[in-house]
């Protein structure tokens, strides 16, 4: 059942190893910190706070703004500024909490909550649910929502997402090498919710000495293991995840827990840990700051909220940079400009020298079939392309255009440089957009 | 950094694999049975394929010129259908042949179709053939008198030894490619091994055609028998070179197996119960006809849909 991979994917060149080995390190912003009310998926925050207003660090400034929304807090001590619309990575215009920061850090006070053991399953989604924690590894769903199946007992895995398949990203790898009990006891939380869940760690090959470590740090407990899955792009996309881990496969109109499944991300199961153990909302992530411009490649712990161009400025450029990329190469926003602040799905800045893709030409499709061998979700990406050139919706959807997860594989595979991803994204936004009317 | 930077839709990175990189290894997988044809057949060969690929690149180039496209030689395809037109002639052909059958090939199989990636069927294999109905007696003139399509099966029929041994060296009559199976296949382990094509066409084909051969062939699964089958004619070059052309094969995979085994009964039928002794050139056009059919019957479900939700799904 489990095969510990799946049929198609890529090998991109990983360029992990030039902040594999750096260890974290702490920044302290400086000047304004920007909270756009919109780092999750769902219903947006609330802001509630006024301009003028002293905030410390790790006050609520938003509540959330429904069931499927999270809250924000500060990360710093200072004075609100003003709430106004700020550009966001995506290149989204969003309302945003603007606080100057004072450098006192001047905390709240966190109450430490009971022992885990002795929490109910509600209490723990509820402190979850009052940190304001969200899946950290680019989607940003709320974790309590995720928490909060239908039937809690049919839960079979709560798996740890830590196989980091995109390139360049090494801030999952960081904090299991430096931070592994956080992570573990935050899975052991997770799985603690679900009273007939096992707890798997699901980490690529490429990175043996998490893998041993964690091997080393599970061997006396029942129910965690430790599964390593081959390396591989996307092998941490969570329906891919899903189906190396436990053989069983979901639909995009599927949420893992139809599966048994709840998928968890690094940092979302430390952040979890944090709210539960210690009252503590969710203010950090590690942000890698990487590629080839980059002087100093390293791994951040990043108050969130933190403008990008000040962790830019502390890992220093060696060459102006062709392409800055909030997130990794496959997955990642490419940005027109650095003064976007780190939100809590930030996972990475990628300063790539060359623009590989505005130089290519996209020329004739000579259907070699790549794409359909590389594609994860077993689709023709070559057709629903064509399909979407030609305009032809029906087409599209019959041969389940709306599957496609982006992953990009198709594109990166092409030979004549086709746009597969980025035309098949395009019609997707369309029909998702029919769906909601 | 107050000038904006250049964005795009991601993925940012791309495989170093590109068409022409692609076309290229084609060719150099194809050089050792053209080198050995040279050594075969001699001048007169090489004079074919040079002439052969030179007027397809030629034709291409007017062709696109002429019509005010973007030139597209420097991709390489016309010069992988250059060389497999010159493969499928015999070294006996007038030298006017190879340029009729080149202009043909790139103008009226290709170009008039849309250039690359849109033609319907095998721009060399489409030459050969308009050359074979157009002047059969010059297509099937081989320098030796060994060997043809039907030959040795004639030859094993009246019980005379037919050496399979030359036969997979290549030590035999034929067109200037087909002859050596042994050099047909190093070349195949090239594009295996690059990656350039996979296995499930060549061999689905090669399986199924022995299948048929060896149920209605009348000798049954004769060793030799069989053997003179695969090294004769030109099914190594076929199921290899031109039965895998990316542009007149399916890209579904299953459709890849139904193709494969047309392909392998197709040219059964025309080898055994066909008057004509060419059994593969005609077996691969007709089934590059079918590729269209194939491939829309051949769509795979997707990642997590079950057979039963396929209906809902489509519906969602």
């Amino acid at each position: 059942m489990a095969r510990g991979t799946f049929t198609g994917g890529i090998h991109p060149y990983e360029g992990k190893e030039l902040s594999k080995d750096k260890p974290i390190k702490i920044v302290f912003p400086k000047g304004e910190l920007v909270y756009p009310v919109s780092q999750h998926i769902g219903a947006p925050a609330k802001p509630i706070v006024a301009v003028g207003d002293h905030v410390l660090t790790g006050q609520k400034i938003a509540e959330a703004g429904g069931f499927v929304s999270a809250p924000i807090y500060s990360t710093v001590s200072g004075t609100v500024k003003s709430i106004e619309k700020r550009r966001l990575a995506t290149g989204a215009m969003c309302d945003c909490i603007i606080v100057e920061n004072d450098e006192k850090y001047e905390e709240v006070e966190f109450k430490p909550l009971k022992p885990y053991e002795e929490m109910t399953a509600e209490d723990k989604i509820a402190a979850v649910r009052e940190a304001g924690v969200v899946g950290m590894g680019g989607a940003g769903f709320p974790t309590a929502v995720k928490f909060s199946p239908k039937e809690p007992d049919k839960i079979d895995y709560v798996i740890a997402n830590c196989s980091e398949c995109e390139p360049y990203l090494t801030s999952d790898y960081r904090r299991m090498i430096e931070e592994p009990e956080l992570l573990l006891e935050g899975l052991q939380i997770a799985v603690s919710i679900f009273p007939n869940a096992r707890g798997i760690l699901a980490i690529e090959d490429n990175k043996p000495d998490a893998i041993a470590k964690f091997k080393e740090l599970t061997k006396d407990i029942d129910n965690i293991s430790v599964k390593p899955v081959k390396t591989k792009y996307p092998e941490g996309a969570e329906r891919m995840l899903i189906y190396a881990v436990t053989g069983r496969e979901i639909n995009s109109s599927m949420l893992p827990a139809d599966a048994g499944c709840i998928v968890d991300n690094v940092d979302t199961l430390c952040a979890v840990r944090r709210a539960v153990m210690e009252g503590r909302p969710l203010m950090e992530r590690i942000v890698t700051i990487t590629g080839e411009a980059v002087e100093n490649p390293q791994n951040y712990k990043v108050r969130i909220g933190t403008n990008y161009r000040e962790l830019l400025d502390d890992a220093g450029l060696k060459c102006e940079p062709a392409k800055i990329i909030s997130g990794g190469p496959m997955m990642g926003f490419a940005i027109f400009d650095l003064d976007v602040p780190t939100t809590k799905t930030a996972s990475a800045l990628t300063c790539l020298t060359k623009d590989e893709v505005a130089a290519l030409e996209p020329s004739a499709c000579i259907n070699c079939a790549r794409c359909v061998e590389v594609c994860p979700e077993r689709l023709v990406p070559k057709n629903l392309a064509d399909a979407v050139e030609h305009n032809n919706e029906k087409a599209f959807l019959d041969m389940y255009g709306m599957e496609c997860c982006e992953c990009g594989c198709c594109s990166y595979i092409c030979p004549a440089r086709r746009q597969l991803t980025q035309l098949i994204k395009g019609m997707r936004k369309i029909q998702l957009g029919k769906r909601k009317k | 950094m107050s000038e904006l930077k250049r964005v795009s839709s991601n993925p940012h990175v791309r495989s170093k694999t590109t068409t022409s990189n692609i076309m290229m290894w084609v060719v150099i997988a194809l050089l050792p049975a053209t080198g050995f044809g040279i050594y075969n057949f001699g001048l007169n060969a090489l004079i074919i394929i040079l002439l052969s690929v030179a007027s397809a690149v030629l034709s291409e180039f007017i062709y696109e010129k002429a019509l005010h496209k973007p030139v597209t030689i420097g991709d390489f395809s016309a010069v992988v259908t250059g060389l497999l037109l010159a493969l499928n002639l015999p070294s006996t052909v007038p030298f006017w042949v190879p340029i009729l059958g080149s202009i043909f090939a790139i103008i009226m199989v290709k170009q008039l179709f849309g250039g690359l990636g849109q033609n319907f069927m095998n721009p060399a294999l489409g030459g050969r053939c308009f050359l074979v109905l157009s002047f059969p007696a010059l297509m099937t003139n081989f320098v030796t008198d060994t060997y043809t399509g039907a030959t040795p099966l004639a030859n094993l029929k009246n019980g005379v030894e037919v050496n399979v041994m030359d036969m997979i060296i290549g030590r035999t009559g034929g067109t200037i490619g087909e002859t050596s199976m042994l050099c047909i296949v190093i070349g195949a382990m090239i594009l295996f091994a690059v990656g350039i094509i996979d296995y499930v066409i060549p061999f689905t084909y090669i399986i199924s055609f022995v299948i048929f051969v060896g149920l209605f062939g009348g000798y049954g699964f004769n060793f030799s028998y069989i053997a003179a089958h695969l090294a004769g004619g030109g099914l190594m070059l076929g199921a290899f070179f031109m039965a895998t052309d990316y542009v007149t094969c399916p890209i579904t995979p299953k459709g890849k197996v139904i193709y494969g085994i047309i392909l392998g009964l197709l040219t059964g039928i025309f080898r055994i119960f066909g008057a004509n002794a060419e059994g593969v050139s005609f077996a691969i056009v007709i089934t590059n006809l079918l590729v269209p059919l194939i491939e829309k019957f051949t769509i795979p479900r997707a990642f997590g849909i079950k057979k039963t939700a396929k209906k809902e799904a489509k519906k969602a």
